[in-house]
């Protein structure tokens, strides 16, 4: 056929003009990104390869940011509501008017109320300013979305061992053969999750997926465990109940660096009746092996007894791990008690219960790392057991998911793979213990900041979050009775609470990328029947709505005011130490934001508008003594704030540059950081990287960077003290006392050894009327609501069908392209189905957040994700159903106020096929009008 | 020329792992960003906000459920793009020569500028690997990144496509396949690496690495059980007491 | 595959003009003067006017001249070559038809040669594709020809000719449909070779790679129903086979019955051009869980 010929080929184009590197927004994760830029425009994005949360890579949303940086659906102006609430019809106004509107709504309420303002704040990256921001405004009333997301994961982890997974904590990639993953996960830390799950996979490492949908990373696991959602706790502790049955424990770890061997008040006549026995100063006593003596906990060459038993004042103590063994040996945690209602075969659960022991312990292995403990003690190597855990969203979504996520730890303690080299690490700045957070403070008076941090980690009933009278103090009723543990708020109940004026009315609601009137809410017809709500002087319920977003999403239409914010792009933002850090087991780190490039619109970076905000308002954590500007924007406040001498938001490059984690202020510290790639990073020294919690050296170099300021080594709580204090209190002990109603549930909750109860839902709904599963998890290649506005990442989910098993799928004779009503105690939608085999036979699920209101997003009105996409919301309300008592009981854990969205419970019917979805709302009007027909993204061809 | 080179000088091409992807589409849009803004003209979306959207892109995420005679059923993702044939049908139907294999590496291209948008290429690829964008009416399709990998302005790790430079569990590998000793033959040598629709003689070189045998706890009845260490909840405690004295 | 106007009209239009072109090549009917004019004016109508529609189909269609470039290997560049030629052959044999009323036989030979080819060209682009079982068989080229060449002998009204190739192409038409029936799975491609994961059990589709369409389901994957596939069938065999055989047998010679039976072939070659898209399945369609 000749020679061959072939045109020639540029290979080596001009890639950009230019990189910028920042950080990515486009979900929580935080990555590092390469901002290629071109004649002045954002031309390409890719992972920023030194960056330590990503390092290189770079997931489907991150490599979509150009589209969501020229979204059509970019608010442009702010805007003054024109219409009714909920219409969508808007009026553009400056950027002078809009500030007077707030201030003269908000100036009078700090004057008299503070609590009248409710300040929430969604996806908020920059939480540490915005509570500092509340806390000068002097208002209870402030949360981020912790509370409708993952308290129980945060809370669980940080009162069993000073930390969790995700942020907190990571498993230890390279070493790890064996790794455990509940629940759905792709959600939080995906990117560093994929790359653990590649670095596994290619040393041959083995992954059990405990999930009811073998999707997503459920997909490469080698082992699938289809289990009935919210029985996870109760497989937990069937493990447990077997590896301790067979002795399969590190009791060498259990003795050293937990309260196993820590004495238990065992008479249950006496007031502390459960309460830990304790010296004088406090610490925790053991009995000493060497000594038979009770000795505080931290002593050097203490050899605590697991066995002890010991009287003291005709009072008998026994070890903690005495309670546990009696526990869990239990016959009603056996594999067979529990393989029904966990849809799991009891061979299976031995099998795995097998599996973990043999890896855990005849896999074990030691690093030539000597290091010292916190007693002094020294060891010359540091033992590995290469098992691992990880959770998030599947286990702590449940009303008994707390309980479920402490069940999860304890299971990892045991073993003794924690903070141990191939188990489970902490990220920087934890471990930290409870006794290192705040508890909540909630006093507030007018003209004055309130009396410290909003959020922090109760120790017992005198933590409460209550007025004088014993009522709620917050609107979002946390940290009382009915969810004393609500370390993150439950944004959740807010607008209910606000609407029912339960625990009392509001005056305006501030929230911040928030979608509380689509898919952020449960409820969701119900919450914009709240916001529209009027009283009978033709006033609305919630008389003002302050809401800041970058977008036109579902939420805008139903605000008074709209702030604009910036694209992530287009603005500064640190991701501090002191928020939620992006660090890495093997070093500290944060980063930065900055505008790589200018907006195009009237539109200002959120926390700058509420620094100027705070100068308007006179807070006293924004203005010098004479009254003027503290800062000039929240860039200068990155710089400039100190939360304790030497302390501010970046630990980067303070002083004179070199200075990290403690320094003084160091007016070019943005550009350093912008030169070093966005991000700052400090490595954890080899003799600090394992065993952190007991670790002098790890705990020298915390304090050196600034994370406490003294050492604050402990022991993993695998009884928790504070839960008993809750439960004794419900027994009848102490001043605070629980309301009657809540007694029981108080004691059947707070357990202080890991426990599993049945989902609350299920007690309210009967099987045979509802008798499957209904879960979401969000698309890894969308982020809650924000995908479907991004021209090329809503052609991979522009709609989301139901997927059915194929148990129901031929029960119901389903076809393809079917629809089906589905119905909870609260609601019904009209959706389509799909089939799935890999899918717990009783489960049915969806993608979250895909469906759309008509309108919103600068969507056409007929866009699949309005007419083929649903919400689960629907189905799901923020209350449970009532009990004829009079009192409102949320659907969310007793013990955190988590919001419980997969207790779900659903039937299902097949139905003809409708026009679109059900239920359907109203088409909004676009305060920003429709996108372009074509899109062809290239900056120079 | 139409024709395809009787031998190229490297085959370069892709290793897909499929026991480590989990579906999460990064590949997909890091092409899309990628290649809109490079290669060729850009890759157009159409209705891009409207009620169809269709756009063009170069390398798509399918995923499968197998179902086994015992067992539980498995979801398997599924990256799909241009496989570089050895033998390409692409090719070889084409009637300007716009299309052709690189004798240098093996890469199959689209000259753009040749390209008369008849879309015979798309209909003799059984991959699904080329899309005619709709906006240019020119064929587009995976180009290996010619334009990343041998691009002297990008930093030398960072020559290699976009889709194997952001894949963040690391499923997608990038290399020589005429090497024996490279990264992407020893790969597919040792986990046996596979052929797509080999009966369509295609003679792809993109190899995918099959998922792991999944399972097996359940399979395998005989897997080792757990003996207690005593029978009662006191013979624990004895068990505990002799075994602390033990440690 | 996707049934597009452009390429049913082209290919129905331009195999009845080749196949008219031929039959005047050979001097079947021998005419010069107007008629000869007529005559050529509608072959060249429907040939010429079947490669314009064909142009329809291309993104860019100004660049269309470098289709010639690839004759070694492209049927699609064959195709081009052998229709130009065809065409301006059987002009300068038209020319001399219409205005010096002569027949230069070795000259039309060749320009009937050259029409067949093209048709042959023309099938064997789609004939070529093993991606598309159903096409990829002999008997593609040998259904196109003959029906054009069917086609072409009712418009030339050689009765007796049209008649036998007529119950040919129907034969080969029923057996093109019969035997195509079958050829998907007697190729043996299955989601699980697509795919790879036949050893571990039945594989199917999940997730498509994106929840709307895009352009290899819109060109590559066309579903039809099989009844009213089957109905469709008997209509285009009834119209472009039954129907001008009862006409041609039955009706006297004419212009008015040839029309007739033109006609009746044209829309029964519609059908059945369309039902050859629509019918034909693409491999591409196993990684859709669509055929």
């Amino acid at each position: 056929m000749g020679r061959h010929q072939q045109p020639s080929v540029e290979t080596s184009p001009l890639v950009s003009d230019e990189i910028r590197q920042t950080t990515c927004y486009m979900c929580a994760c935080r990555c590092g990104i390469n901002v290629h830029m071109k004649d002045g425009k954002v031309a390409y994005i890719e992972g920023n390869r030194d960056h330590p949360v990503n390092k290189g890579v770079l997931c489907a949303k991150g490599s979509s940011g150009i589209m969501q940086v020229n979204a059509p659906s970019r608010l442009r102006a702010p805007l003054k509501r024109k219409g009714p609430r909920g219409s969508g019809e808007f009026e553009e106004i400056s950027w002078d008017e809009a500030l007077e509107i707030a201030t003269g709504w908000l100036a009078p309420i700090r004057k008299s109320a503070p609590e009248k303002l409710a300040f929430f704040t969604g996806r908020d990256q920059s939480q540490s300013f915005t509570s500092f921001w509340a806390q000068n405004f002097g208002t209870p009333n402030y949360a981020a979305h912790g509370g409708f997301c993952s308290v129980n994961m945060a809370a669980g982890g940080i009162y069993t061992m000073g930390g969790a997974f995700w942020e907190f904590g990571q498993p230890d990639w390279d070493r790890t053969k064996l790794f455990l993953l509940f629940g759905v996960a792709e959600d939080h830390d995906s990117n560093p999750i994929k790359m653990g799950l590649g670095k596994l996979k290619a040393h041959g490492g083995k992954v059990i997926g405990i999930n009811p949908v073998r999707s997503g990373y459920n997909a490469i696991a080698d082992e699938w465990v289809g289990i009935t959602p919210g029985t996870d706790g109760l497989f937990i502790l069937a493990l447990v109940h077997t590896l301790v049955q067979s002795g399969k424990i590190d009791l060498t770890y259990l003795s050293r660096f937990t309260n196993a061997p820590c004495l238990v008040n065992n008479d249950p006549a006496s007031p502390e009746f459960g309460l830990l026995l304790r010296d004088d100063s406090g610490k925790t006593l053991v009995i000493d092996r060497n000594s038979g003596q009770p000795t505080a906990f931290d002593q050097k060459g203490v050899k605590p007894d697991l066995a002890a038993q010991y009287e003291k004042d005709g009072l008998t103590h026994r070890t903690v791990f005495q309670l546990l063994a009696e526990k869990y040996l239990d016959d009603a945690y056996s594999p067979e008690a529990v393989a029904e209602k966990c849809g799991v075969s009891a061979e299976r659960i031995r099998a795995i219960a097998a599996e973990l022991a043999r890896v855990a312990f005849e896999e074990a292995f030691e690093l030539d790392q000597p290091w010292t403990d916190f007693r002094g003690d020294r060891h010359e190597k540091m033992p590995g057991r290469p098992v691992s855990f990880h959770a998030m969203r599947g286990i702590s979504a449940h009303s008994n998911g707390f309980q479920t996520c402490r069940s999860l730890h304890l299971l990892q303690i045991l073993l003794g793979t924690v903070e141990v080299p191939g188990g489970f690490r902490f990220k920087p700045p934890y471990p930290k213990p409870v006794t290192a957070h705040p508890t909540p403070h909630c006093h507030s008076e007018p003209d004055c900041p309130l009396d410290g941090p909003h959020l922090g980690f109760v120790r017992g009933p005198d933590d409460l979050a209550l007025k004088k009278d014993g009522t709620p103090a917050r609107i979002d009723k946390a940290f009382t009775w009915e969810n004393p543990m609500s370390a993150h708020g439950l944004m959740h109940m807010v607008i209910s609470n606000a609407h029912a004026g339960d625990p009392y009315r509001i005056d305006t609601l501030f929230l911040y990328m928030a979608n509380m009137s689509w898919n952020s809410s449960m409820n969701t017809k119900g919450v914009m029947e709240m916001l529209t709500d009027k009283d009978e002087d033709g006033n609305y319920v919630i008389p003002r709505i302050i809401y800041s977003d970058a977008y036109s999403s579902e939420m805008v239409a139903y605000a008074d005011l709209i702030l604009p914010d910036t694209t992530y792009l287009e603005r500064h933002d640190c991701i501090s130490l002191l928020d939620r850090p992006i660090c890495e087991a093997d070093a500290a780190a944060d980063a930065i934001r900055w505008p790589v490039i200018e907006p195009d619109r009237d539109v200002r970076g959120f926390q700058s508008v509420l620094v100027d905000l705070g100068v308007r308002l006179n807070l006293p954590g924004f203005i010098e003594e004479d009254g003027s500007a503290k800062y000039r924007d929240y860039a200068d406040y990155m710089v400039n704030h100190q939360r304790r001498p030497g302390i501010g938001p970046l630990a980067g490059f303070r002083g004179d540059g070199t200075e990290k984690g403690r320094g003084e202020v160091n007016p070019e510290q943005l550009d350093r950081y912008i030169e070093n790639g966005g991000f700052f990073v400090e490595h954890v020294p080899d003799e600090a990287a394992f065993y952190k919690p007991w670790n002098s050296a790890y705990q020298d170099w915390a304090v050196e960077l600034g994370f406490y300021d003294k050492p604050q080594p402990y022991l993993f709580e695998l009884y928790s003290e504070p839960m008993r204090r809750f439960q004794l209190a419900a027994e009848g002990h102490g001043d605070r006392q629980p309301p009657d109603h809540l007694r029981d549930r108080i004691k059947e909750t707070f357990e202080p050894l890991p426990v599993w109860y049945p989902p609350l839902e299920d007690a309210h709904v009967s099987e045979a009327d509802y008798p499957v599963h209904a879960l979401t998890q969000r698309p890894m290649a969308m982020y809650h609501s924000w995908g479907s506005q991004n021209a090329w990442l809503r052609q991979i989910h522009g709609h989301n069908p139901l997927y059915v098993p194929t148990k129901i799928w031929e029960e119901h004779g389903f076809q393809d392209g079917d629809w089906a009503r589905v119905t909870s105690l609260h609601g019904e939608i009209v959706v389509p189905v799909a089939l799935m085999a890999a899918l717990n036979e009783n489960t049915v699920w969806t993608w979250n957040a895909i469906g759309k209101r008509k309108g919103a997003w600068a969507l056409d009105g007929d866009a699949p994700e309005s007419t083929k996409g649903f919400l689960l919301n629907h189905l799901i309300n923020e209350l449970l159903p009532p009990k004829g008592d009079g009192l409102r009981w949320s659907n969310s854990d007793p013990v955190t106020g988590q919001a419980a969205w997969f207790d779900l419970r659903v039937r299902i019917e097949k139905t003809g096929p409708p026009d679109e979805c059900s239920p359907a709302f109203p088409e909004l009007r676009s305060p920003v009008g429709k996108g372009p027909k074509t899109v062809r993204q290239k900056v120079r061809p | 020329m139409t024709s395809l080179p009787d031998q190229t000088e490297k085959k370069l091409g892709l290793v897909i792992d499929l026991d480590t992807c989990v579906g999460c589409h990064a590949c997909v849009t890091a092409c899309k960003g990628w290649n809109t803004e490079n290669y060729g003209v850009a890759l157009s979306d159409n209705d891009a906000y409207g009620s169809d959207p269709v756009g063009t892109f170069l390398n798509r995420v399918h995923a499968f459920e197998v179902q086994p005679s015992n067992g539980a059923a498995q979801t398997i993702h599924f990256p799909k793009s241009c496989l570089h044939c050895d033998d390409a049908p692409c090719v070889t139907v084409c009637p300007t020569g716009a299309s052709y294999k690189r004798v240098e590496d093996g890469i199959v291209l689209v000259d753009e500028d040749a390209c008369i948008g008849c879309g015979l290429c798309a209909w003799a690829c059984p991959y699904g690997a080329r899309e005619l964008d709709q906006s240019a009416g020119v064929m587009k399709k995976c180009t290996l990144c010619v334009d990343r990998i041998y691009n002297e302005n990008l930093p030398e790790e960072d020559r290699v496509p976009a889709c194997v430079r952001t894949c963040p569990a690391g499923a997608r590998h990038f290399g020589d396949f005429s090497d024996p000793e490279s990264n992407v033959s020893r790969l597919t040598a040792e986990r046996g690496g596979m052929d797509l629709m080999p009966e369509q003689g295609t003679r792809p070189v993109n190899k995918y690495l099959p998922p792991r045998v999944k399972d097996r706890l359940t399979a395998d009845k005989s897997a080792p059980q757990l003996k207690p260490v005593a029978d009662s909840p006191k013979g624990f405690l004895a068990w505990l007491d002799k075994t602390l004295e033990a440690l | 595959m996707h049934p597009a106007p452009s390429v049913i009209v082209f290919t129905v239009l331009s195999g009845l003009g080749f196949g008219f072109l031929a039959w005047l090549g050979i001097g079947q009917p021998a005419v010069t003067g107007w008629t000869a004019f007529f005559c050529f004016a509608i072959a060249y109508a429907l040939a010429v006017g079947g490669l314009v529609a064909s142009t329809f189909h291309l993104g860019n269609p100004q660049r269309a001249l470098k289709a010639f470039s690839q004759w070694r290997s492209s049927w699609l560049s064959r195709e081009a070559w052998l229709s130009v030629s065809a065409l301006l052959v059987m002009g300068l044999y038209a020319f001399a038809a219409v205005f010096f009323d002569r027949l230069l036989v070795p000259l039309g030979v060749l320009g009937a040669v050259l029409s067949v080819a093209t048709i042959y060209a023309t099938s064997m682009i789609y004939a070529q594709l093993a991606t598309v079982p159903r096409w990829n068989h002999w008997l593609t080229p040998l259904h196109m020809v003959t029906l054009a060449l069917a086609g072409g002998a009712v418009l030339a009204a050689q009765s007796m000719a049209a008649l036998v190739l007529l119950v040919v192409a129907g034969g080969v038409q029923l057996l093109y449909w019969v035997l195509g029936d079958r050829r998907f799975a007697e190729r043996g491609h299955t989601t699980e070779t697509a795919t790879g994961l036949g050893d571990r059990g039945k594989v199917r589709l999940f997730e498509p790679p994106h929840t709307g369409t895009n352009y290899l389901l819109k060109e590559m994957v066309y579903v039809v129903g099989r009844k009213h596939a089957q109905k469709l069938r008997a209509i285009a065999f009834l119209l472009n086979c039954l129907l001008p055989i009862v006409i041609i047998a039955l009706l006297p010679a004419g212009v008015f019955s040839a029309g007739l039976a033109v006609l009746a072939y044209l829309a029964g070659t519609f059908a059945s051009r369309w039902l050859f898209f629509a019918e034909a399945e693409h491999v591409v369609g196993l990684y859709y869980s669509q055929r």
